[in-house]
C-alpha cells in the first residue's frame, strides 16, 4: 500500500547542470524565499533597534523624531519574524518543540530562547516604560474601544508621578543597553545558522555572523529611513532635515564597514581559492549574476555608496529637495540590495552541489507555499501591522503629553 | 486606590512566568533522554544497543553498478520512488584518458547517477578505447562518529543510536530541513509524505533482529559488507575488508570521522 502512494510523486524533471547527488536534485531548493525573508526581516528588527539606540544610548539628539518609530518598525517586523520559519516547516504543530526539548547544540535550537528574550525582555518592555506615560493619559482621554485598549496596555500601573517617571526612563535607558547585545545576538547568530554549515563552502564561514550583524544595521536604518519617509509624506508634513541628515551619516558609515567586510570575505575566498571556488566562481558569472553583482553590489551597495558619500562632502550645496530623494533612493536601493544579499546567501547556497561538480537552476513561482505571492504577503504583513502600531501611538489626533514626538 | 499594582508586581510576575517556562523544556528534555535510551526504533524487546556496533564496508573494486541494492532500499523501507529520494545510491565515475600531448596525467572525469543507479547504467558516453578507470561508488549514509546532522537538529530528532546507527525520530523531526543542509554527502532528503527527514537506517527493523540491511543481502558481488565490530570474530568478513584493504573515508578534511569506509577509492570520489 505504501508503495503504492509513494509511487505517485510527482515527477518533476531535474534542471541541472553537471553531476548533482541525486538527492539534491529535486525541483526547488530545500530552502527558499521563505528563508530568504527570514534572516532579511530578523536583520530589518536588529537594524532598527540599533538606530533606536542611537537615541535612547547615545544620546543622539538629532534622531529624536524616530526614536519611537524606530521602536515600532522593530517590534512589527520582530512579531512577523517566525512566521516564514514557521510556515517553511514540513510539521508547523511541532514547533513548539523546538523550545521545549531544545537540542542544545543545535543553533537553530536557539532561536525561540533569543526571540522570546528580545520580544518580552528587551522590545516589549522598553516600549512599555518609553510609553507607559501617554498609555495612562490616552487611557483617560481617548472614548471607546481605543481608550480600553490604552487601559489593557497600562496593565494596571498608573503612577506617573516625578519620581516613578524618572525611573521609568532609567530603567528605559538599562534595558537599551541590554538591547544593543541581545540585537547583536539576534541576528549574529541567523547568520551563525548558515555559518557553521560547513558542509557548504558558500556558507561555512567565520565571518558569516558579522557579515548579517552588519548588514543588518545597514538594513535597519535605511528602513527607518524609509518608514520616516513615508510618513511625512502621508501626512503631508516635511520630514525633518537634521534627523534625516544624521541619519543618513550613520547609513552610509555603517555601510562602509558593512561593504568593507563584504568585500574582505571575498577577496578571501578569491585569494585562497579553496575547493569549491571554482563553482562559485560559476555561481557569481552565471547563476546569481543579477542579484549578487547588479542586485547587491552595484544597487545596494556601491550606487548608495555614492549618493551617501557624496552627500557627506558636498551636503550644504545640494538642494533640501534633492538631498531627500537621494535619501530616499539610498534607503530603497539598500533595502533592495540587502533583500538580494539574503538571497544569495541562501538561494546561493542550494544552487550547487556539495559535490562541487554540478549547479542546479531555481526559477521563483507565483503559487504555492514558497512561491513569491506568499513571500510578498509575508513582507507586506509587519508594514500593515506597523500602519496599525502608528495609529495606535503615534497618531497626530492623541495629545501629545510632549514625551516623544515620533 | 488605583495603583495598587506596581512595575516590581509586573516585572516580579514576568520573571515568574519565564522561570516557569523555563522549567518546561528541561523536564521535556529528560523525558526525551529516557525515551531515545530505549532506541524504541523498530527494535524487538530486548535488543541491547549498547551490546552492538554496526558498520559496513564498501569494496568499489567489485560494485558492478547493478542498481539491486538502490531497489531493494526503496522497497524495503518504502523510499518515495521519485528521482531524489534516496537513502542509497550509486555513482558511476568515468575517467578518460588524456589528450594526446597535454602532458595531464588524466582527462575529464564524467559523474552520473540516472535515477540513483537504480535500474543500472546505460552504455558508456565515450568510447571504451578513451576510458582510462571507469568504476562504481555506492553511497550511503556515511555514520559520522561527529555528524553534523545529529549536531544541528533544533529538536533532537536525529540521534546517534549507542550501536552506531545515525536514527531519526519521525514522530518528533519537525521538517525544519537543517540536517538535509547539514550533510555533507547528500544523504538525507525530505520525504514528501511524512514532511519529515529521512536518511539510511542500516535497515535497523532487519539488524536488530539479525539480519543483513536489505542492499547488503542483495548484493551480488559483496561489495558492501557489514558487521557488528563488538561481535565480530576474526574471520568475519567485516574483519576480513579491514585487513585486507587500505581503507579510505569521504570528505575527511571535515572533520565528521565517517566510520563508512571505501576500499579502492579514486581522489574523484567526493
Amino acid at each position: 500500500m505504501t508503495n503504492e502512494v509513494t509511487n505517485i510523486v510527482v515527477e518533476v524533471l531535474p534542471r541541472f547542470e553537471g553531476y548533482v547527488y541525486p538527492n539534491e536534485s529535486g525541483a526547488h531548493p530545500l530552502w527558499s524565499v521563505l528563508i530568504v525573508l527570514y534572516p532579511y526581516i530578523t536583520g530589518l528588527v536588529a537594524g532598527a533597534f540599533i538606530m533606536a539606540s542611537l537615541v535612547r544610548v547615545f544620546r543622539v539628539r538629532a534622531l529624536e523624531p524616530v526614536y519611537r518609530l524606530s521602536l515600532l518598525t522593530a517590534l512589527a517586523f520582530l512579531l512577523c519574524a517566525p512566521l516564514p520559519l514557521l510556515f517553511h516547516l514540513g510539521h508547523p504543530e511541532r514547533c513548539f518543540e523546538v523550545m521545549m526539548t531544545p537540542h542544545l547544540t543545535s543553533p537553530m535550537a536557539i532561536f525561540g530562547f533569543v526571540y522570546a528574550w528580545y520580544l518580552m525582555a528587551v522590545l516589549l518592555l522598553e516600549l512599555w516604560f518609553d510609553f507607559r506615560r501617554d498609555l495612562v493619559a490616552w487611557s483617560t482621554t481617548e472614548p471607546g474601544f481605543k481608550g480600553i485598549l490604552y487601559r489593557l496596555f497600562t496593565v494596571g500601573v498608573t503612577d506617573v508621578s516625578e519620581p516613578a517617571l524618572r525611573l521609568d526612563d532609567r530603567i528605559g535607558h538599562l534595558l537599551s543597553v541590554i538591547g544593543i547585545p541581545s540585537a547583536f545576538l539576534l541576528h549574529g547568530y541567523v547568520g551563525f545558522i548558515f555559518g557553521s554549515v560547513k558542509a557548504n563552502p558558500w556558507w561555512g564561514n567565520p565571518l558569516m555572523p558579522i557579515i548579517f550583524i552588519l548588514s543588518a544595521v545597514v538594513s535597519g536604518i535605511a528602513l527607518c529611513v524609509f518608514n520616516y519617509m513615508v510618513l511625512s509624506w502621508v501626512r503631508r508634513k516635511t520630514a525633518d532635515m537634521r534627523c534625516l541628515d544624521v541619519m543618513t551619516m550613520f547609513l552610509f558609515y555603517a555601510l562602509v564597514v558593512d561593504a568593507a567586510i563584504e568585500t574582505l570575505d571575498w577577496v578571501h575566498r578569491v585569494y585562497s581559492a579553496e575547493e569549491g571556488f571554482q563553482v562559485m566562481q560559476y555561481m557569481a558569472r552565471e547563476r546569481l549574476f543579477y542579484t549578487l553583482n547588479l542586485g547587491q553590489s552595484l544597487l545596494g551597495t556601491l550606487v548608495p555608496l555614492l549618493l551617501l558619500g557624496s552627500l557627506q562632502l558636498l551636503r550644504k550645496r545640494v538642494p533640501e529637495l534633492v538631498r531627500r530623494r537621494m535619501y530616499f533612493a539610498s534607503a530603497s536601493f539598500i533595502l533592495i540590495g540587502v533583500l538580494a544579499m539574503r538571497w544569495n546567501v541562501v538561494i546561493g547556497g542550494q544552487l550547487f552541489s556539495k559535490s562541487l561538480r554540478g549547479v542546479m537552476a531555481y526559477k521563483l513561482e507565483f503559487a504555492g507555499m514558497e512561491g513569491w505571492f506568499i513571500g510578498a504577503v509575508l513582507l507586506s504583513l509587519p508594514f500593515i501591522i506597523l500602519t496599525v502600531f502608528i495609529h495606535l501611538f503615534l497618531s497626530e489626533k492623541l495629545p501629545s503629553t510632549g514625551h516623544g514626538d515620533g | 486606590m488605583k495603583s495598587e499594582i506596581s512595575r516590581r508586581d509586573i516585572l516580579g510576575g514576568l520573571g515568574a512566568v519565564m522561570a516557569g517556562l523555563a522549567t518546561l523544556p528541561l523536564a521535556r528534555t529528560a523525558k526525551a533522554a529516557v525515551q531515545k535510551l530505549a532506541v524504541s526504533a523498530n527494535a524487538p524487546k530486548g535488543y541491547d544497543p549498547t551490546q552492538h556496533r554496526w558498520v559496513m564496508g564498501i569494496d568499489i573494486n567489485r560494485c558492478i553498478g547493478c542498481g539491486i541494492c538502490v531497489e531493494a532500499c526503496k522497497t524495503e523501507n518504502h523510499v518515495p520512488m521519485g528521482r531524489n529520494y534516496f537513502r542509497t545510491w550509486i555513482e558511476r565515475y568515468i575517467i578518460t584518458k588524456p589528450k594526446p600531448g597535454t602532458g595531464a596525467a588524466r582527462g575529464e572525469v564524467l559523474v552520473e547517477s540516472p535515477d540513483g543507479g537504480m535500474h543500472g547504467f546505460s552504455d558508456l558516453p565515450v568510447p571504451a578505447a578513451d576510458v582510462l578507470h571507469s568504476f562504481f561508488v555506492p553511497k550511503l549514509c556515511n555514520l559520522c562518529e561527529h555528524s553534523p546532522c545529529v549536531q544541528v537538529c533544533p529538536v533532537g530528532a536525529t540521534f546517534d543510536a549507542p550501536d552506531g546507527a545515525v536514527l531519526i525520530d519521525p514522530e518528533y523531526c519537525i521538517g525544519c530541513g537543517f540536517c538535509i543542509q547539514a550533510c555533507p554527502y547528500g544523504c538525507r532528503f525530505l520525504n514528501p509524505f511524512t514532511r519529515t527527514a529521512e536518511k539510511c537506517t542500516l535497515c535497523y527493523h532487519r539488524i536488530t533482529r539479525g539480519l543483513k540491511p536489505a542492499c547488503v543481502e542483495v548484493c551480488p558481488t559483496q561489495a558492501r559488507i557489514f558487521g557488528d565490530l563488538k561481535n565480530a570474530p576474526p574471520e568475519d568478513p567485516i574483519r576480513q575488508f579491514y585487513q585486507d584493504n587500505r581503507v579510505q573515508a569521504l570528505k575527511p578534511f571535515l572533520g565528521t570521522d565517517p566510520r563508512l569506509f571505501y576500499a579502492g577509492m579514486d581522489k574523484e570520489v567526493r
